[in-house]
């Protein structure tokens, strides 16, 4: 379907250097909408969570939804962003039926965050300044479902449902400031950036920040210029790249694309794309100039949303650790090396280990069972780890179990499956399964007469001083038990046997 | 019931009362709610066949709220105690101001049929003090005019004249309380909507300083000039009924959170001793009627005599308020006008041939459902809000807005209340002024700024012009949040002026059941 020309990536960053900028909008999770007391849930029968506002009906006034407002000043000051004092909404007109009013109440001029930044730290560990322009308050529209049509876009659709219980959900979208020097790093960076973004707004409790359902959605614009220009090429804006993965690969896929484009010596089109998941390419949209014309003025039925320095240094006061700082701490209390410590990040483990330590194992037994056990397990059933219902407790209990001698590493291993596959508590599982070490000689001394019996040979090598081929006794004897011997035993009761002093 | 009332009072007294004196007579057991309700039932079916004040009369609600009323009354005890002052004294609402059981159209095809879901902030008040709705008045579509001749649904004439215009755009309203087709009645102002159809019919309107009533439920025009006020006959009518309708509402951002002061003790003041009122030097003099100028004299001698001191003040900017008004108010409409596409409700036409596409629909219904006034400040606003004359226009008419604001700053330096005459001539012709936009606006001229520096502003009968015979209005300003002053001052100069008279200016008006006979017998 798409038949665009693109340029491998390696000779795009050869001739051109790509300029980012992001739009990423994210919805608030508030109880009520931005400007109605109609709730804001997700998923429910359409056009059930709205009223007379949401609607648009005649003689309705808005009223600004405070908590949206102070959702709003946490994610600017997460940001390192300035408040604004006082700052007020403004009306942006356009006609379309997912818009009640035909306008949509949006800050404009005066946004309530401006000039932040946010460091986003890249898989090896290199750190980028993205600098934040804005972050301003706005509604979302509704949901438009276009029917009939073989696409699912409004063209060739025979007629279209809308839904407005999206209507009037609260939405803070934040803008960067263009993003120069990202290099060959500009795909990374676009998507470490998104996933800093969700993950900020999910650490302060004003989203649920699931992309799938679209609390975060990202416009992406690229533009490419030839290495040593300062002016920026034309760009593109590659609307609503709603995977993390997909806004890595959107803007990969644009700087290719502009990179043909300005190789065959046409002009970049400014404009909308749409980006199409299931090709990984993207297709024109409608042309976009800085001209459109929304006849934004402020908006009459609002008063300005004041914010009182001490209200905003109230809010600052409850702001949870960025994570970014939040890394550098566990990581240096934990004492994991870089490599382990990024593993441990790019696993999505952190939180559990966390919990973990705080339920009683040490850092390197919470690593171990977490990085050893249970990532290769979630990887194995293509779910989380977190979401394989592994309570920190668990593998407190087990590691204990270890330490004490009851149970071995390669039982508690089977422990967890036991635990996992819903068994009941470790120790049920111990008993259940009866794995509990052999700690009674007698039974352990009939193993190994019998082993010494079997490979005469060997007895022999370690009566006459060859202490390392007792590993092959000791594996008959641990066979022998069907492992629920202590191997450490083991070995010393076969040298007491044959009389060998290490 | 009956005997009671026949015992004292007839229905043409009844309906001549003002809402005070039914207040009282219905407190005192004189009359019931159901015989006032029905009194005024019955003059609407007698005489809006030539005025056409009602673009909908609710007779059945109407008559059962009064009845609750009276029941409540009958059965004496605390309930009876708490009934409200104004409590089954019947009232009208204009239709741009939405209510449940009721059609409201605001004077457009576009929203022909349409019932709202919900209750404006103002009739929930209106229920809450138990007055019985009798139904919904003509304006102009959208509250675009000074005339009431731009509503889909006919003019309103003026009861003073039926051949004249009954002001605008709450003409509807004005001639209902002037017709005694009610004893009061709701409007909303957003250049003078109710002021100079005050002015024009010889009755009594308010415009609230603005965030003093609750806009919620009145169909925006421009939100930041519109406010909904009293419409009445008598001052003291308009302080009851403000404080009814006045004080903070949740649902309206703008609306001002400072408790109401007590309007009707000052409508009960009864002097204006040491008072500093000012004449407004820019709205009088050239461009007004001479027997509108002799009766704003009349008014300035009698306020002197009773002790008011009247200075002169100049408000230099005044004379650039009509153009920043007819900037800003067309740019606020355009957009609060855009959720008329007949996507969700009200009317919605489909294109004659070609594509079915939702932007053919919404140009479509709106071709058809708006008027020409409608359109044009549609697209007046517009333009003004455009890219690249943003500045020039709306940015502009702004600063204009500023300084007109900074002209009532200065001017209330040296004057408590501020006077001028309402509109510049008194009621015109239907039909002259209708295709000559531009004399229709400077109707507005005098009543404009107050809504441009959000002012409260009160219309008063000033007496009759001696080339016409036709009312006079004599308009008062206040600061902001300083409404009382204008029930204080305007209770005195309405006292003076009607003992003047020797009674009130509408016992003059001609008697409208005669035009009724005088029709039908023509029609024969």
């Amino acid at each position: 379907m798409n038949t665009e020309a693109i340029l491998s990536f390696d000779e795009a960053m050869e001739k051109y250097d790509p300029v980012l900028g992001f739009e990423v909008h994210v919805e608030l999770n508030t109880k009520t909408k931005m400007f109605s007391s109609a709730p804001n849930v997700f998923g429910d029968e359409p056009n059930t969570n709205v009223n007379e506002v949401d609607l648009g009906m005649p003689g309705v006034l808005p009223v600004v939804n405070k908590t949206a407002v102070e959702s709003s000043i946490k994610i600017g000051l997460a940001l390192n962003c300035k408040i604004a004092e006082s700052c007020r909404f403004a009306r942006k007109n356009y006609f379309y039926p997912d818009t009640p009013k035909n306008f949509q109440t949006s800050q404009y001029d005066e946004p309530i965050a401006y000039d932040g930044y946010l460091d986003v730290e890249l898989e090896d560990g290199t750190v980028f300044r993205v600098d934040i322009e804005r972050a301003h308050m706005e509604e979302d529209a509704g949901k438009l479902t276009h029917m009939g049509g073989a696409t699912g876009r409004i063209h060739g659709a025979d007629f279209s449902l809308v839904d407005y219980n999206r209507a009037g959900v609260p939405l803070v979208e934040i803008v960067t400031k263009p993003i120069e020097g990202a290099g060959s790093r500009a795909p990374e960076l676009a998507k470490a950036y998104v996933a800093a973004i969700r993950e900020i707004v999910k650490n302060l409790g004003v989203s649920d920040a699931r992309m799938e359902r679209g609390n975060v959605r990202c416009d992406a614009n690229v533009s490419l210029r030839p290495h040593g220009r300062e002016r920026f090429g034309i760009r593109s804006e590659t609307k609503n790249v709603n995977s993390l993965r997909a806004v890595e690969h959107a803007v990969r896929y644009e700087i290719q694309r502009h990179a043909a484009v300005l190789d065959s010596g046409s002009p970049v089109v400014q404009e909308t794309r749409h980006w199409h998941e299931d090709t990984r390419t993207t297709t024109s949209g409608r042309p976009k100039s800085d001209a459109d014309d929304y006849r934004y003025f402020p908006e009459p039925d609002l008063v300005p949303v004041v914010a009182s320095r001490e209200w905003v240094e109230e809010l600052r006061a409850t702001l949870p650790e960025p994570p970014a700082e939040r890394r550098k701490r566990l990581k240096a209390d934990w004492g994991y090396s870089d490599l382990e410590f990024r593993d441990v990040v790019n696993a999505g483990v952190l939180d559990e280990i966390e919990e973990t330590i705080a339920a009683g194992a040490s850092a390197s037994v919470a690593r171990k069972w977490w990085m050893g056990e249970i990532v290769g397990r979630a990887k194995a059933a293509d779910v989380d780890p977190g979401q394989l219902g592994v309570q920190p407790a668990t593998i407190v209990e087990l590691s204990r179990m270890v330490e004490a001698g009851k149970i071995n590493n390669k039982m508690a291993t089977q422990v967890l499956d036991g635990v996992l596959a819903g068994e009941g508590s470790p120790e049920e599982i111990v008993e259940k399964r009866g794995l509990a070490v052999v700690s009674d000689d007698g039974p352990l001394l009939e193993a190994i007469d019998a082993a010494l019996a079997a490979q005469p040979g060997v007895a022999e090598k370690i009566r006459g001083g060859k202490v390392q081929a007792v590993g092959a006794i000791v594996g008959a004897v641990m066979k022998a038990t069907r492992g629920q011997a202590d191997a450490g035993r083991v070995k010393e009761l076969i040298l007491e046997k044959l009389g060998v002093t290490v | 019931m009956t005997e009671q009332n026949t015992a004292g009072t007839s229905a043409d007294t009844l309906i001549r009362l003002s809402a005070a004196e039914l207040a009282g007579k219905l407190a005192a057991g004189e009359v019931t709610a159901v015989e006032v309700t029905q009194a005024y039932l019955d003059r609407i079916a007698a005489v809006d066949g030539l005025v056409n004040a009602y673009l909908h009369v609710n007779a059945e609600e109407a008559l059962a709220v009064a009845a609750e009323v009276d029941a409540i009354r009958a059965a004496g005890g605390a309930e009876a105690e708490a009934l409200h002052v104004l409590a089954g004294v019947p009232i009208a609402v204009k239709d741009l101001i939405v209510t449940v059981g009721q059609p409201t159209t605001a004077g457009s095809k576009i929203l022909e049929g349409w019932h709202s879901p919900y209750d404006a902030t103002v009739v929930e008040r209106l229920r809450a003090a138990k007055m019985p709705i009798l139904g919904k008045t003509n304006l102009d579509e959208f509250a675009m005019g000074s005339s009431t001749e731009h509503s889909a649904y006919g003019p309103t004439r003026n009861p003073w004249d039926l051949d004249r215009i009954p002001g605008g755009s709450g003409g509807g309203s004005a001639a209902a309380v002037a017709a005694f087709e009610a004893p009061l009645a709701l409007g909303t102002d957003t250049g003078g909507s109710i002021r100079q159809p005050g002015a024009v019919t010889g009755t009594v309107g308010v415009k609230p300083t603005y965030g003093s009533v609750s806009r919620y439920g009145a169909i925006a025009m421009a939100s930041s000039l519109d406010q909904i006020g009293p419409v009445t006959r008598t001052v003291l009518d308009s302080a009851l009924l403000h404080q009814v309708i006045g004080g903070h509402d949740p649902r309206d951002s703008t609306s001002l959170p400072d408790p109401l002061a007590d309007l009707v003790a000052a409508a009960k003041t009864g002097n204006v001793e040491g008072l500093r009122i000012g004449i407004i030097k820019e709205l009088h003099g050239e461009g007004y009627q001479a027997g509108v100028e002799y009766r704003f004299n009349d008014a300035l001698e009698l306020l002197k005599e009773a002790g008011a001191e009247i200075v002169e003040v100049s408000c230099p900017n005044f004379q650039y308020a009509l153009g920043a008004y007819y900037l800003i108010m067309p740019s606020e409409a355009s957009s609060n006008l855009a959720k008329f596409d007949g996507v969700r409700y009200g009317l919605r036409v489909l294109p004659e041939d070609g594509p079915m596409t939702i932007e053919r629909v919404m140009g479509a219904t709106r071709a058809a459902g708006f008027g020409d006034e409608v359109k044009r400040r549609i697209i007046l606003g517009t333009y003004a809000l455009s890219a690249g004359y943003y500045d020039a226009y709306y940015g502009s008419a702004q600063k204009v807005r500023t300084l007109v604001q900074r002209d009532f700053d200065a001017a209330f330096e040296q004057a408590d209340v501020l006077i001028s005459p309402t509109a510049p001539t008194t009621a015109f012709p239907l039909g002259e002024k209708l295709d000559d936009p531009l004399a229709m606006y400077l109707n507005d001229v005098a009543t404009i700024p107050a809504n441009l520096a959000g002012v409260p502003g009160l219309s008063l009968p000033g007496g009759l012009a001696d080339e016409d015979g036709l009312p006079v209005g004599i308009q008062l300003l206040a600061p902001a949040r300083e409404d009382a002053r204008l029930y204080r001052v305007g209770a005195v100069l309405e006292s003076l002026l009607e003992a003047k008279w020797g009674g009130p200016l509408l016992a003059q008006a001609p008697e409208l059941a005669a035009a009724v006979t005088l029709e039908t017998q023509e029609a024969k």
